[in-house]
């Protein structure tokens, strides 16, 4: 009866290829077309300027709680620019930078932070879910949704984002399971910000990385430098490649930070000092992009003001256009749709009643 | 043409489907080479495959939240939790996602999934083997619960519950697997989610009950009738969820007299809605209290105790000989 030792293997790897100043490590680069290039950029700071003016109108009471998603638009972004259109996008609740890449009008992510339960409407030729707020229990969705893809013999794949708090939930790992044993082309996608609203990194688990988790699972892992959209980029590409030639699923641990707040609720200067805010504020994604957009003369500066304009003025474009909707969103009888096929007369009878009400006032 | 148990109906109603409509799924522990703990999905391997039929890591919360996943792309996943005492640790996934994704989604993502789950006491079972927890989900907007009574119905609604195009809770009185048969016919037979049915008229008083309860519930109203000479009107819920209230409301009209049954306990229990309803709907035609026979507000007691938590027909005959004895 030995006691002896099982091997495993037991290193992740860890990408990085676009560097604080902008330099680029040629060999690791992916291939990104210029327009592709700038369209990401563009993206990332439309996220970043749509986050800013939401955080005002939070402010001016014009809209209800939301998490920003600042500092991690390279990890979404990178993410999303891997993956098709037909592709299935499953998010948590932080995910606006990915929503706006997949074409989510910001009319309709403003008509959802102003409460109104037709923002989170999907359109029929979408293959996005609505936005999930209880941390993690999205995942196992994304699974199902890949394994279905692969049973009805396409390839699309299936990426859900979660934060590194998520990885706690039990969730988590029953989903990482299922997509291993039934080998479903799943893309697991951690935004590892550093905090779950107080709780830093380090207190959510005692592994080096998340990464690793995956090696528990018997699948790939891999840690990437979130905040480098072309690393984020080249490994989801790698992973998709994987899972459409049905080689199963992939963890993909995005090393970046929340610069702002968990949700507008929330005060961080109670859990987290400003010095380490600011570290992370010199590592931010969007400057990066530009320095090396700059160097490779594909933006200048006049570009960046150009596109500052065009932005700031579509998010006032798309503010006016969510007040619009909101004047014609009044009918309280709204509250009773979508429930069910068809309304069973119980609910028919409540609904009825709320509209005796709107006619007495 | 043939009598059938309700495990066999239910294994016939999953086998139909599955021939019918290559997107319904079977998923669960131990549902493909095991058949099943309750041998409801024997035989479903071999004849669709282990791509259609899911031999599932122990995991119930995976195991719904990927159907949901499943359901969303368009399949048909018909899901087994063990037990429905286990089904908590799935809770969150059918409530916060399975009831709401329809409504989350403004219609773009229904979920056209079933759970079924054994649920209910009488087979001298271990802990959280015997408990009726119908009211947790009842309680949830989006959901529909079922509860068959036997073979023929649990087969038909079964086959409905499939084709629904919203989230059904299917909740197997397990006491009943193979208590008794019943003819079943071999072609496609369906019965409406939401609507009860009368089993046995009568113009006395309304007993009104569903599942494995409902044969108590008959047997007192015989007795009733041979004892009393008072007959009965005996109700099958069917459905909990969306609750079909027109038809008890409509015989207490005609009655004035109401007995409840459940197993499940009785505090929020569902006959405490029923009640609710019953007030709301037919109160001026009551001509004596309302009474309720259920389960106890206690855990279900380990099984050399059951019998008596579990409602009988002597504990019916007497609620029903009380709610007769007012003027």
């Amino acid at each position: 009866m030995p006691r002896d030792e099982i091997d495993l293997r037991y290193t992740v790897e860890r990408l990085s290829i676009l560097d604080e100043d902008g330099n680029l490590d040629e060999a690791l680069a992916p291939e990104a077309s210029d327009d592709l290039l700038l369209s990401m950029h563009r993206t990332m700071l439309l996220a970043r300027r749509f986050d800013e003016r939401m955080l005002q109108l939070q402010r001016q009471g014009r809209i209800g709680t939301f998490a920003p998603v600042s500092g991690q638009e390279a990890a979404q972004v990178g993410a999303m620019a891997a993956l098709r259109k037909d592709d299935w996008f499953v998010p948590s609740f932080r995910e606006s930078a990915a929503a706006l890449w997949r074409g989510t009008p910001m009319s309709t992510l403003l008509l959802y932070n102003a409460g109104y339960n037709e923002g989170g409407a999907i359109p029929e030729d979408s293959h996005d879910l609505p936005i999930a707020i209880p941390v993690a229990t999205q995942i196992p969705h994304a699974v199902g949704l890949a394994y279905a893809a692969r049973y009805r013999e396409t390839d699309q794949v299936a990426i859900t984002f979660f934060g590194d708090g998520a990885t706690s939930e039990g969730d988590f790992h029953e989903a990482l399971n299922f997509a291993g044993v039934f080998a479903a082309p799943t893309l697991f996608l951690c935004q590892n910000n550093q905090w779950a609203i107080s709780i830093p990194r380090e207190h959510q688990t005692q592994s080096r990385t998340l990464a690793q988790k995956a090696l528990a699972y018997g699948i790939p892992g891999i840690q990437v430098d979130g905040n480098d959209v072309l690393a984020v980029l080249a490994a989801t590409r790698e992973a998709a490649e994987r899972a459409r030639g049905g080689d199963g699923p992939t963890l993909i641990e995005c090393v970046t930070y929340r610069l702002s707040v968990h949700t507008t609720a929330d005060d961080p200067s109670k859990y987290r000092s400003d010095d380490e805010v600011e570290a992370w504020r010199a590592r931010d994604p969007i400057p990066r992009l530009q320095r090396y957009l700059q160097q490779r003369e594909l933006l200048t500066d006049d570009d960046i003001g150009e596109l500052e304009d065009a932005l700031a003025a579509e998010i006032e474009e798309a503010w006016r256009d969510t007040k619009a909707q909101m004047e014609r969103l009044d009918d309280p009888r709204n509250m009773f749709e979508h429930h069910y096929a068809e309304l069973p007369p119980y609910l028919r009878e409540q609904r009825d009643a709320v509209a005796g009400r709107a006619r007495e006032d | 043409m043939a009598e059938l148990t309700m495990a066999k109906a239910l294994n016939l109603a999953l086998t139909q489907e599955m021939a019918r409509d290559d997107g319904v799924m079977v998923l669960g522990e131990d549902v493909g080479v095991d058949g099943g703990v309750f041998r409801i999905t024997e035989g479903l391997l071999d004849k669709y495959g282990e791509a259609r039929v899911m031999d599932t890591p122990l995991a119930e919360a995976a195991i719904v939240g990927f159907s949901i996943g499943m359901a969303a792309y368009g399949l048909k996943p018909v899901c087994e939790v063990q037990f429905s005492g286990f089904g908590y640790l799935a809770m969150h996934q059918i409530e916060a996602h399975a009831a709401r994704l329809r409504w989350r989604s403004r219609g773009r993502y229904p979920v056209p999934m079933v759970v079924r789950m054994p649920y209910g006491g009488g087979v001298r079972a271990l802990e959280h083997h015997s408990e009726s927890k119908e009211a947790f989900f009842a309680h949830t907007p989006g959901l529909k619960v079922v509860i068959p009574s036997g073979p023929r119905n649990a087969r038909a609604l079964l086959v409905s519950a499939i084709r629904d195009p919203d989230p059904v809770i299917f909740m197997e009185p397990k006491r009943i697997y193979r208590a008794f048969r019943e003819h079943v016919p071999d072609d496609e037979e369906t019965l409406p989610i939401g609507e009860s049915k009368t089993v046995r008229e009568g113009g006395d008083i309304t007993l009104v009950s569903y599942g494995s309860m409902l044969h108590p519930t008959l047997q007192a109203a015989e007795q009733l009738a041979e004892q009393d000479g008072a007959e009965a009107e005996v109700i099958d819920l069917l459905s909990i969820s969306p609750l079909d209230d027109s038809r008890f409301t409509e015989s207490a009209r005609r009655t004035g007299r109401v007995v409840v049954v459940h197993e499940a306990q009785r505090s929020f229990g569902p006959g405490a809605e029923l009640i609710a309803r019953l007030v709301e709907k037919s109160f001026w035609y009551l001509e004596a209290p309302i009474a309720r026979v259920t389960g106890y507000d206690v855990q279900v007691p380990y099984f050399a105790r059951e019998a008596d938590y579990l409602p009988d027909a002597p504990r019916i005959l007497a609620a029903a000989r009380e709610v007769l004895s007012h003027a």
